[in-house]
């Protein structure tokens, strides 16, 4: 049994996905006189939706957004701007921003304007990215006397290489759409009236798909950053096997030898 | 229902003719024509035996564009269309294949060229065209965008001046004028028009279509490098113009034969 929540600082909705009692669900950043800044808040309402959905068995895929103007600007500066080290270790608010990292299913970003400091953190958190033309990324903390603190620095990295992800994070200077799609950032630019369906549409994709295969595809390729190869093939290869005892591997693969389309149930 | 085809193919000395055939339309292209032109250019571009092709248009038009009474057919049963999809499925991979067919591609444009008709005209590599020849950027006239790649292929043989205008205009763009903005080959007399792209065809034929095929690519990739991309983005653009109410206005207007009322919505 689904409750709905109310939140304030997030909206969040089901949309179907096509097939029978199939959804994806979306969250909607919603802080919109502050462009969306990250305070503890509105992270502990998304951690709580993003749970739901991810315990919901009719949802298959997420979708998280903000606004056309932004997806988020950054953190919420007032909130810790008085802290001092020890009582910023103690708050450990961070920690929340663990549990976006925990959520087994896909989430895809839909980006558009400012995706800056916290907001490209939280984005680079997800697992596919589709921006609108208008979407801006940075990392501008260095300007604020700080470094990136959710992630920043070992993500951007990750994508850019050592010297752009430098560039960005030691200049605090935003890219464009265009220059992100480039360098590997994010997966697809729409004009800003089609990105977020282009998301939901890519959502809805991945949502036909057996959840079971989805959700140990997604382990897989995230264990790709924690180890080394070995490691990672060893990983990949008993998921591999885990899903032979699975009814969608069965159906799976009975479809395709017999020429037909496969019908997963997520068992 | 005719059982008349509505799209003719020939061979003949090497070339591939292929003649868009709904004459009583103008050769305005239905769900049909457009997968119909499709498998014709995939049919000619396999076989061996053809090294140059002609598209050219049944009666005294060439092509008159996306054929807007059955697109308003399907409107008043309320299933409206989205247009990018439609673009996508049906013309867009014409053009594609247009450019990317490493033979040489005469459009032998017979009277009236009009949007779509217009695009597909563009993307060939050789446009031989009537003095009674009219070229139409008309989808503005319907509250759309052009589409098939005008939007960028017009811009880059004539440059964008007069690209723009022509495209929120919707004036015709008459065949000495295109020869004079370098958007055709050659303009001739009605008579002759088949007989001079044949001529032309048969020489092309006759030659060494390795190294013209090859000579395609390089110039497609000087200048048309983003051809895919840039169709997506154009169809992409054009399911928004069709989301507008004054879409829904310039197709009814159409259709009634009167002034469009436009709102800018």
């Amino acid at each position: 049994m689904v409750m709905t929540m109310t939140y304030k600082n997030i909206l969040t909705s089901k949309e179907a996905a096509g097939q029978a009692d199939t959804y994806i669900g979306v969250v909607q950043l919603n802080r919109p006189t502050v462009l969306n800044a990250l305070n503890t808040e509105l992270m502990t309402e998304l951690v709580v939706a993003l749970q739901e959905m991810d315990r919901d068995e009719s949802v298959r895929s997420i979708v998280l957004t903000g606004s056309d103007r932004a997806f988020a600007a950054g953190a919420d500066i007032k909130e810790m701007s008085d802290e001092s080290t020890v009582s910023i270790m103690l708050k450990d608010n961070l920690a929340i921003w663990d549990k976006v990292k925990n959520i087994k299913k896909p989430i895809i970003a839909a980006v558009s304007g400012f995706a800056l400091g916290g907001g490209c953190e939280l984005m680079m958190m997800c697992d596919i990215i589709i921006a609108s033309e208008s979407a801006q990324f940075g990392q501008p903390e260095i300007n604020i006397g700080v470094i990136p603190g959710a992630g920043g620095t070992q993500r951007l990295t990750r994508v850019f290489g050592k010297y752009k992800a430098m560039e960005m994070i030691l200049t605090g200077r935003p890219i464009n759409a265009r220059e992100a799609y480039e360098l590997g950032l994010v997966n697809k630019v729409m004009p800003v009236e089609l990105y977020l369906e282009e998301a939901k549409n890519l959502a809805k994709e991945i949502a036909a798909k057996s959840p079971i295969a989805v959700r140990l595809a997604k382990e897989a390729v995230l264990k790709t950053f924690d180890g080394t190869l070995s490691e990672g093939l060893e990983f990949e290869r008993k998921n591999f096997y885990m899903l032979f005892s699975s009814e969608d591997q069965k159906e799976g693969m009975k479809a395709f030898l017999e020429k037909r389309k496969a019908v997963f149930t997520g068992r | 229902m005719t059982d008349e085809k509505i799209l003719l193919t020939e061979k003949k000395n090497g070339v591939g003719i292929i003649t868009l055939n709904r004459p009583d339309k103008l050769n305005a292209f239905n769900d049909e024509l457009t997968f119909q032109l499709q498998d014709a250019l995939k049919e000619m571009e396999k076989d061996k035996e053809v090294r140059a092709i002609i598209l050219t248009g049944a009666g005294r038009g060439f092509c008159s564009g996306q054929d807007l009474q059955s697109r308003s057919i399907a409107q008043e049963v309320g299933h409206r269309t989205s247009l990018g999809d439609s673009i996508k499925r049906r013309y867009n991979p014409i053009v594609i294949k247009l450019r990317r067919m490493e033979k040489p591609i005469i459009a032998a444009v017979n009277g009236v060229a009009a949007g779509a008709g217009a695009s597909m005209a563009f993307a060939c590599d050789y446009r031989i065209v009537t003095d009674k020849t009219n070229f139409i950027q008309s989808f503005t006239k319907v509250g759309l965008i052009p589409d098939s790649g005008a939007t960028f292929i017009l811009p880059r043989l004539i440059g964008a001046t007069k690209a723009f205008e022509l495209m929120l205009s919707a004036d015709k763009l008459p065949a000495e004028e295109a020869l004079r903005l370098g958007v055709v080959n050659k303009v001739v007399a009605e008579a002759d028009l088949m007989t001079e792209a044949m001529q032309l065809a048969e020489k092309l034929a006759a030659g060494p279509s390795k190294a013209f095929g090859l000579t395609k690519r390089a110039v497609n990739k000087a200048i048309f490098d983003d051809l895919e991309e840039l169709l997506e983005y154009e169809a992409n653009l054009q399911e928004l113009a069709g989301r507008s109410d004054d879409f829904q206005e310039g197709v009814k207007a159409f259709v009634e034969k009167r002034t469009p009322n436009y709102t800018g919505k």
